[in-house]
């Protein structure tokens, strides 16, 4: 079976981001960018069903500017055996990329797609889902253990409450979060053979999809500031601080 | 303006959760109605109607909607939207699992995890793990919005809102639930304590959370933890605070051998009193603490849980 695994081009986790003085957005320039780390826990999942000998062939894909070939790059490095790069300029909501990613489904007819939870640049949480839906698909969003079991997958979810299994009919979409695995890094003969595979860049405007915003950024600002507190010498004085001066416990 | 809210419970009780949520649709401003999808869920409809400020409260009361399945729920919600111009859920696991279904079904764009109203199609919603604070106007004909309670202050319980049954069931019949792996604590839930005490990679193991236990106690607090603390299996994931995990905002949060990462501040800096044990007197979390005590949490937690 084919797995399909969409990935984010998004700022490096370590980076705090820094908003342009003039409130318009962030400031990206020269910020150190990356694989988005659940796009990478995606990836790594589709490799090991690959060397479980359960997918046959792993398709990543990327909608975004030029750059995002970088990322596609370190997805074959990794193991995918192919990757798809979608070209746009522009800042795609999340329901326009979810309909891009349908045309790439209906192409490629995955049994399972592979996604992210969460982008740690929007925080949106919601492509995967949105992509379920678009394509009638069965979806097993935060997953902590996904397993195929013929025409099934079982996913553990990490939810509010501790964890929850769901059986899906496959095709499938899954969405990852944190305990799903830990991705290995790629070694440097593989990031060599990486540059001679397959990369298909086609550009957004041939899908055919009404690609108008349907958000606006009206303003983008730092948060609220936490003035360093101070540091006490005791328990005892931390206790009294707490009980007199912050009036927090009794 | 007509808004729906979709409940949040658990088929015998209504979340505090949604208490905020229907503040975020007071904000906004228009007639309220609440929507209970559940099985069984009869109990939870009455506390619906309570919820201050809501008009009516619509009871789906079928098995397809026991385990809130998104494929179920979110056909449910698509179905009656017709109906409203906002359709609001709580950023909790279950909302973000079934609204951006909504979404895509209603084709809009979610605006995820507001923690503001500016007026009926702008909202204000943290992004780049709470770096930044957006401000974004949606331009879609329905607002698809899941509402972060910590920027929301509960509405009261003294309403009397009318009951009305829905009788359609939406059955996607693709997908089933096997089985739950809950976690039972008899301390209050992360996000409705108003003390949390949260331990990370410094707390060593999972038993060494005890020391944590004995403070809670005292305190009536709930106990979180860091992610590099769930990863190490030293507790269960639902105590994960942090911008991939919960979000909270009590009155008192103590973060106990926590470094402070931007992932974990994501998840706690709102709280309004924070208290930092590090023994390493650079770590970050100082920088956000009001009160920081540099030791080693073995032996400071102990004589702390004395002196309480
Ligand atoms: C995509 C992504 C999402 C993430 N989401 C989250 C999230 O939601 N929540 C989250 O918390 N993290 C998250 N993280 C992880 C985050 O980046 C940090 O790795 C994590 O928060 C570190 O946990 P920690 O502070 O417990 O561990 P460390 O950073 O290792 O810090 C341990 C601290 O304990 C102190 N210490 C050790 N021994 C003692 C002692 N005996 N007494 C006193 N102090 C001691 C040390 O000085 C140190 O400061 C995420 C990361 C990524 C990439």
């Amino acid at each position: 079976m084919k797995v399909l695994v969409p990935i984010k081009r998004v700022i490096d986790f370590n980076v705090k981001v820094r908003v342009k003085p003039d409130n318009s957005n962030v400031d990206l320039a020269n910020v150190k960018m990356a694989i988005n780390p659940f796009c990478e826990i995606a990836v790594e999942e589709a490799i090991r069903l690959k060397e479980a000998g359960v997918a046959t062939e792993v398709i990543a894909v990327s909608i975004g500017t030029k750059a995002c070939q970088e990322q596609l790059r370190t997805a074959l490095a990794l193991g995918a055996d192919r990757a798809i790069h979608i070209e746009t300029d522009l800042e795609l909501d999340s329901i326009n990329i979810a309909k891009l990613l349908q045309k790439v489904v209906e192409e490629e007819q995955p049994q399972l797609v592979i996604l992210g939870k969460q982008a740690i640049d929007s925080d949106n949480n919601q492509t995967g889902q949105m992509l379920a839906a678009l394509t009638n698909m069965p979806q097993g969003t935060f997953a902590s253990i996904v397993k195929v079991d013929g025409d099934k997958v079982n996913v553990t979810r990490e939810v509010d409450g501790g964890l929850q299994t769901v059986a899906l009919t496959l095709p499938a979409i899954v969405t990852t979060d944190l305990r799903l695995n830990e991705p290995r890094y790629a070694s440097l003969p593989n990031i060599m053979k990486a540059k001679r595979k397959p990369l298909d860049v086609k550009p957004a405007d041939d899908f055919g999809i009404d690609l108008t915003p349907r958000t606006k950024l009206l303003k983008v600002t730092p948060p609220a500031d936490r003035q360093a507190g101070i540091i006490v010498e005791s328990i005892d004085e931390l206790v009294e601080k707490l009980k007199n001066e912050a009036k927090v416990i009794s | 303006m007509s808004i729906l809210v979709v409940a949040e419970h658990d088929n015998s009780s209504l979340k505090a959760d949604t208490f905020k949520t229907v503040a975020a649709a007071q904000a906004i401003g228009g007639d309220i109605h609440i929507l209970v999808a559940g099985s069984n869920c009869q109990e939870v409809a009455q506390q619906a109607a309570k919820v201050n400020g809501v008009s009516k409260i619509l009871v789906a009361d079928n098995a397809a909607y026991e385990h809130q399945l998104a494929e179920n729920v979110s056909l449910l919600v698509t179905e009656l939207a017709v109906d409203y111009d906002h359709i609001l859920a709580t950023a909790l696991t279950t909302g973000k699992n079934f609204m951006p279904r909504v979404a895509a079904l209603l084709d809009v764009t979610q605006i995820s995890d507001i923690i503001g109203v500016e007026s009926a199609d702008t909202f204000i919603r943290p992004i780049y793990a709470g770096n930044a604070i957006a401000t974004v106007q949606s331009l879609d004909n329905k607002k698809v919005i899941t509402v972060r309670t910590t920027g929301f202050d509960a509405v009261a319980s003294d309403g009397n809102a009318e009951v009305v049954a829905i009788d359609s069931v939406t059955d996607a019949g693709n997908s089933s639930h096997v089985s739950d792996e809950l976690t039972v604590s008899e301390r209050p839930e992360l996000g409705a304590a108003s003390i949390i005490i949260s331990g990370g990679r410094g707390m060593q193991n999972g038993d060494n959370f005890k020391l944590l236990e004995g403070i809670a106690d005292k305190l009536g607090a709930a106990i979180g933890a860091s992610r590099a603390a769930v990863d190490a299996g030293f507790v269960p994931n639902d105590m994960q605070v942090g911008q991939t995990g919960k979000i909270v905002a009590p009155d008192l949060y103590i973060a106990v051998g926590i470094s402070g990462a931007i992932q974990h501040l994501a998840g706690m800096k709102d709280s309004k009193v924070i208290v930092a044990i590090n023994k390493d007197p650079e770590a970050p979390i100082f920088q956000v603490a009001d009160y920081g005590i540099v030791a080693d949490l073995f032996d400071a937690l102990p004589e702390l849980e004395s002196k309480l």
